[in-house]
């Protein structure tokens, strides 16, 4: 069953890759855009918004994480199972709690805590399924 | 009312949709031989060229479209948890379209994580 476990590894990798990818993009350009201050929404305004966002770095640097997001998405999925991907993904909204209460020291609330509770159990049931269920296509030749 | 569930239906089902059409093209794209830069690219490459990844971005972006009308009409704290059922709708659509087999255990996780996203999400 080395293989299982191969597979059960690398999917549990990949999926690890994608949260980390898509929480650290969507805070860069969280972070960008609060440099750039708020969007005024006249023609004037908006081509003004769209200068500083293209020239911003940590604009870009969070379009490289959530490039980084997609290509571990399409990996994943190339083998694993969408209903095994999808749930376990979720991880990242509880991940995202944790990280706002240990670095920005946000309070929490008891019913947002339930749910991060909840999805932790969720994603530790459908980790212990197997990876893949539909079968095996040959390898296409790179 | 009426107009709140249909747009909704289309932000749930666009993107589990797209989603779906998405995995479907991975699939018969086949796995990277090995995750190196090189294989890796030639996958992608190999990725973009399937028909069924370009069904999945369109409907991706209607379904963010969908998002965006939502969240004029209505407070994020009801739009986010209602689109976690896209959790059991994506599960169902796996069962039903992908032939993935949902064993009892992986019903139980989806239901889980859908009522937890729920939770996170109204705060």
């Amino acid at each position: 069953m080395a293989t299982e476990r191969r597979l059960r590894i690398k999917t549990l990798v990949m999926v690890l890759a994608m949260v980390v990818c898509a929480n650290a993009g969507d805070l860069l350009l969280k972070r960008g855009m609060t440099q750039n201050g708020a969007v005024q929404l006249t023609g004037a305004g908006v081509a003004h918004a769209f200068r500083l966002t293209v020239t911003n770095g940590t604009i870009w640097i969070g379009i490289f994480f959530l490039g980084g997001f997609m290509v571990s998405y399409m990996t994943v999925l190339s083998w694993a199972d969408y209903s095994y991907v999808m749930p376990a993904g979720a991880f990242g909204y509880a991940l995202l709690t944790l990280m706002a209460v240990l670095f920005l020291h946000e309070s929490v609330s008891p019913r947002r805590w339930v749910g991060v509770v909840l999805i932790c159990v969720g994603v530790l049931l459908v980790g212990q399924t197997k990876p893949r269920t539909t079968e095996v296509a040959s390898e296409a030749m790179a | 009312m009426m107009r709140v569930i249909l747009a909704l239906a289309v932000l749930i089902l666009g993107s589990t949709g797209g989603e779906i059409a998405i995995t479907y093209g991975m699939k018969a794209t086949g796995e990277p031989a090995r995750l190196r830069p090189r294989a890796l690219l030639q996958f992608l490459g190999r990725a973009l060229r399937n028909g069924w990844f370009w069904v999945g971005v369109p409907l991706m972006a209607v379904s963010f479209y969908a998002l965006l009308v939502l969240l004029s009409w209505e407070p994020i704290s009801l739009v986010i948890p209602a689109s976690a059922l896209s959790y059991v709708v994506g599960t169902l659509g796996a069962k039903y379209v992908l032939r993935e087999q949902i064993s009892a255990a992986r019903w139980a996780g989806v239901l889980l994580v859908c009522a937890g996203v729920a939770l996170v999400a109204a705060g």
